[in-house]
């Protein structure tokens, strides 16, 4: 039906996209990787010069790296596990009938609508504050030592924090998967005698796998450069105990003005995204298409 | 509802799901009824719940010590703004590949999708040094840029899903009946199209508005939305609970009205229709 006038047509209207996110993807891309080849700092302008490979064998052998990465993994997989797991089991309780299960839904989703600097600064002041916070308040009640979250567990309190904002993601999108299993399949599987957990492993977990694959890809992209949330609580610290690769970057970039030396951590974390992203676009083109 | 469900077990799941539902929502709660206490009454211990002096003050004060309101408009002209303009860009391409496909259409808009997969780092020291040169930083117009760019493969791609859902017939039917394309646009397209697009709107301004990586690291005093302006909390000096929950509960009231309106689009639009 599309002839070749239309043909022009449709390549004319796409084009404005796709040559803007080229230029994107490509112009700062480049960019990144020539300064990463250079000795370049914003309090020496001037000095630029060709460094070679300077720049990430200093990066690779910094201890701060090798710290950052097991962080971000940890982030990343920690808050997949809290909220997948989690995520099932509020959804499976939400999927039942009850009263005002509307409402619970409306309280269940605004986490995920909270800007990322306010969940974090209330949590850190609010709840986990070792003198003025609900959790020190409720330490004291049962007559325990109120504990320093965030100077003593950083990285558990940030994966908390995270976790919080993306359970109800998961929920929503699990929620919405089971509504769509057909009753009739689970009415049939009953009267077959499945039990309950059966009936779970057997029917509802192969019902959702789609849906959790969708929500294991979307997550990790946003939870490998989680950034506000570590910025306002614990800036990284202390030393650089819950300093992830978004942040060491942002740090070397910003902090200590090393434009080389960030750029290098940069393309490092360009080149992890991209092996995550090739084994995640595997598993997933696997599950989507079947 | 086939199933029948004894009451007493309805009653059970009820006060499970309420229970778990206000845990999670508690923070959000003690932040709206911190905003409304003193700051003493703020951290006193034991907390109060409901029984407190309840005040308006620290709204004012927020206003008046740091011009709240010049953060806020920058939040609704940087997320509004590039959610427009992303539209703009995106509305003629999402049409483009719905209705006339090509054999690449597809690994076009998976190449879209997997531009998102680039962590914002791999591109920070390139954009910021641009921005300083060219004076786009801290400015609302450098903002709109990057977030428009940022947004646009979500955009299309949520757009993408929702006009491959009208039917072409139409469009032949119309065209049948002797339409001109004037007439097929406004008359048959345009309203068909027009709740997709609305629902792309409204979850785009969400991203827009909680974006905090570019925000944080692209604007200072001048152009800063509320992501930044919230962080300015992080090391404040004295008492300041209750005015970070008022200007915290400002910052996200508005979103949150808008959410729970588009619950049902937010998940279609998050998993790029791969979830309904």
């Amino acid at each position: 039906m599309a002839t070749l006038h239309t043909r022009s047509a449709a390549r004319l209207m796409i084009a404005p996209s796709v040559l803007l996110l080229l230029a994107w993807m490509i112009v700062p891309l480049a960019m990144t990787i020539y300064f990463s080849l250079l000795r370049y700092n914003l309090l020496m302008p001037g000095m630029e010069e060709f460094a070679g490979f300077s720049n990430y064998t200093y990066f690779l052998t910094d201890p701060a790296f090798f710290q950052a990465i097991f962080n971000t993994l940890a982030i990343v997989l920690g808050v997949l596990f809290i909220t997948v797991v989690g995520g099932i089991g509020l959804a499976l309780l939400l999927d039942q009938p009850m009263f005002g299960q509307g409402i619970v839904r409306i309280l269940v989703i605004a986490p995920f609508l909270i800007m990322p600097t306010v969940a974090a600064l209330v949590w850190k002041n609010m709840f986990m504050n070792p003198v003025n916070g609900i959790f020190a308040w409720l330490a004291k009640l049962f007559g325990l030592q109120p504990f320093d979250f965030l100077a003593n567990a950083p990285l558990f309190s940030i994966i908390i924090i995270v976790a919080w904002q993306w359970l109800p993601f998961a929920t929503l999108i699990l929620l919405t998967a089971l509504q769509s299993l057909d009753e009739e399949q689970k009415e049939a599987a009953q009267m077959d005698g499945a039990g309950a957990l059966s009936r779970f492993i057997y029917l509802i977990l192969p019902h959702l796998s789609r849906a959790i694959t969708v929500v294991i890809l979307i997550q990790t992209i946003f939870l490998l450069s989680v950034f506000a949330e570590i910025l306002v609580t614990t800036n990284g610290g202390p030393g650089t105990q819950s300093t992830n690769l978004t942040f060491l970057v942002y740090a070397q970039a910003l902090l200590q003005f090393d434009v080389g030396g960030a750029s290098a951590g940069g393309i490092i974390a360009v080149i992890l995204a991209n092996i995550v992203a090739f084994f995640l676009m595997r598993m997933i083109g696997k599950t989507l298409e079947a | 509802m086939a199933r029948n469900v004894s009451t007493q077990r309805k009653l059970l799941t009820t006060a499970a799901a309420w229970t778990i539902g206000i845990l999670i929502f508690f923070p959000i709660l003690w932040t709206f009824l911190t905003s409304f206490k003193t700051e003493a009454q703020a951290i006193a211990s034991p907390p109060a719940f409901l029984f407190f002096d309840w005040t308006v003050e620290n709204y004012f004060e927020v206003q008046s010590r740091s011009d709240y309101f010049k953060h806020f408009m920058n939040s609704v002209v940087i997320s509004f703004g590039s959610t427009l303009l992303g539209l703009l860009i995106a509305i003629p391409s999402a049409w483009a590949m719905a209705f006339a496909p090509a054999k690449r259409t597809k690994d076009v808009l998976m190449w879209m999708l997997s531009t998102k997969m680039m962590p914002p780092v791999g591109v920070l020291v390139p954009l910021y040094l641009m921005f300083r040169n060219t004076g786009l930083l801290d400015t609302r117009t450098g903002l709109v840029m990057v977030l428009t760019l940022i947004n646009l493969p979500i955009i299309i791609w949520m757009l993408y899903t929702y006009f491959k859902e009208i039917p072409g017939e139409i469009l032949e039917a119309a065209r049948m009946d002797g339409a001109s394309l004037a007439k097929e646009i406004i008359y048959v397209l345009t309203p068909m199209a027009i709740p997709g697009i609305a629902s792309t709107l409204l979850l785009n301004i969400i991203l827009a508005w909680n974006e905090a990586f570019w925000t944080l690291n692209l604007s200072a005093a001048r152009a800063a939305p509320l992501t930044a302006f919230i962080a300015s909390y992080s090391s404040p000096e004295g008492l300041f609970y209750a005015k970070l929950s008022a200007a915290s509960t400002m910052a996200i009231a508005p979103i949150l009205i808008l959410g729970w309106f588009s619950q049902k689009q937010l998940v279609r639009g998050l998993t790029f229709g791969a979830v309904k």
